[in-house]
């Protein structure tokens, strides 16, 4: 990626659009502290990432394509270990996230036993298990149904709502369109577009590749 | 919380393992059948060649430990779950360190196994100095243990890793493998050498030091993409 310049504000839903191989994913790692830039730098409020370390993870959630989640351990195994990786009480934490992915029923089923969806929701849960003020989705929408979607997409809202910035990179303009509020189009590594969005996305965002 | 991670890391590969069994079964019938097969090249009607206890010993132990340092990291990769252990606010060191005591615990249980194994085939007298043989088990495995873990980490992601991971493994660790060897070969002789192999297990301890610092201190900027 080269020549990338975006600040995100506390209470931004940021659709981080662009094509396949476009570096979205790149810059999702970038955000999250995964990977390093080799020339320029990622600033937290007034301090770089590499300065602030754990203190600055703590406050990051990410959802990736890979899940992040064990298969062979269950659900609650699983809430249960990452909750205690952020140095949280797992009672209480873990059953609300299970609650609030649909998964109560399922808590002691091994993840390998989950549909796609299931575990989306529940990868969802892993990354907002710890309340983080920058929340970062790569799709977050896959394999989820239409009431799923519709859930994930209030729960957003409400993050950004009370005060997180949100930043999505997805591919289904359909489903950014009414739910992102600033559109950043990335295009062969670099920042093609950084607007407030609009409705009717699919078509601003073709007619920006065109350009 | 740097202890605290590396023990929360300990007992979630704990809790896999107790599903499945995969890396330690693996582990100990792979330096088993070894064991047995060396027994059989090196041992003519009943009398072993001398000294090989010594060399097949560590030689299981580097083989079955390379497999267990494969397999314990493929978890991490299937889902990348070693992306979400980096993400958390915990020192990165801390999941090394949490990782590496895992591979030392199944190298322990293999070990537990292996050695009553070697000495009733090869007749060997592994067990008249029991203290000076756990040390050098222990430095030993720990030096081979160190290395490997920050190399099948950094692999992690690697499109050849099987292969690379020997590759770049061995030749780090042959020292340890030699001292091993060298240090139990001391304690096998009549009557047994204890001051060789206080040596041979003080070469030891100073390489573990020496490569568990490095690898804590690289171990964070190699994982960073």
């Amino acid at each position: 990626m080269s020549h990338v310049s975006l600040t995100l504000a506390r209470g931004d839903i940021v659709g981080l659009l662009g094509p396949n191989g476009a570096g979205k994913s790149t810059l999702v790692g970038m955000l999250a502290t995964l990977v390093s830039p080799s020339a320029g730098e990622v600033r937290f409020g007034d301090r770089g990432a590499g300065a602030l370390g754990g203190e600055l993870r703590r406050r990051i959630g990410l959802l990736a394509h890979e899940l992040y989640l064990y298969p062979e351990l269950s659900a609650r195994q699983n809430l249960t270990f990452f909750a205690q990786m952020y140095g949280l009480d797992p009672r209480g934490v873990v059953d609300q996230a299970l609650e609030r992915a649909g998964l109560s029923a399922r808590a002691e089923d091994a993840v390998s036993e989950f549909s796609r969806g299931m575990r989306q929701r529940l990868a969802l849960e892993r990354a907002l298990l710890h309340g983080p003020r920058l929340v970062l989705l790569d799709e977050p929408f896959t394999g989820l149904d239409d009431s799923a979607v519709s859930l994930v997409a209030e729960r957003l809202r409400q993050l950004a709502a009370g005060g997180a910035i949100v930043v999505l990179a997805t591919h289904d303009l359909d489903l950014a369109d009414g739910l992102v509020s600033r559109v950043a189009l990335v295009q062969g590594g670099r920042l093609a577009v950084d607007e407030p969005a609009a409705p009717g996305l699919r078509a601003r965002y073709r007619s920006a590749i065109a350009h | 919380m740097f202890l605290r991670t590396a023990l929360l890391v300990l007992r979630k590969d704990a809790a896999i393992e107790a599903k499945s069994w995969e890396v330690l079964t693996t582990t100990v019938f792979f330096a088993v059948s070894a064991v047995l097969v060396f027994s059989f090249a090196f041992v003519k009607e009943g009398e072993p060649l001398e000294d090989a206890a010594a060399g097949i010993l560590w030689i299981a132990v580097a083989f079955s430990g390379t497999l267990a340092l494969g397999r314990t990291f493929e978890r991490e990769r299937y889902a990348e779950t070693l992306r979400a252990l980096l993400l958390g606010p915990a020192p990165r060191p801390a999941l090394y360190v949490g990782k590496l005591l895992g591979i030392l615990a199944v190298l322990g249980i293999a070990e537990l196994l292996l050695t009553p194994l070697v000495a009733l085939l090869f007749h060997a007298a592994l067990f008249a100095r029991p203290g000076l043989m756990a040390a050098l088990l222990v430095t030993g495995t720990t030096g081979f243990g160190c290395v490997g873990t920050l190399f099948a980490a950094m692999l992690v992601r690697a499109r050849s890793r099987d292969v690379l991971l020997p590759i770049l493994l061995y030749p780090i660790t042959i020292p340890v493998i030699i001292a091993g060897v060298r240090g139990t070969s001391a304690l096998l002789a009549s009557p047994p050498d204890e001051a060789t192999a206080v040596m041979w297990i003080g070469i030891l301890t100073a390489f573990d030091v020496v490569f568990v610092t490095l690898a804590l201190w690289t171990f964070e900027p190699l994982m960073t993409d």
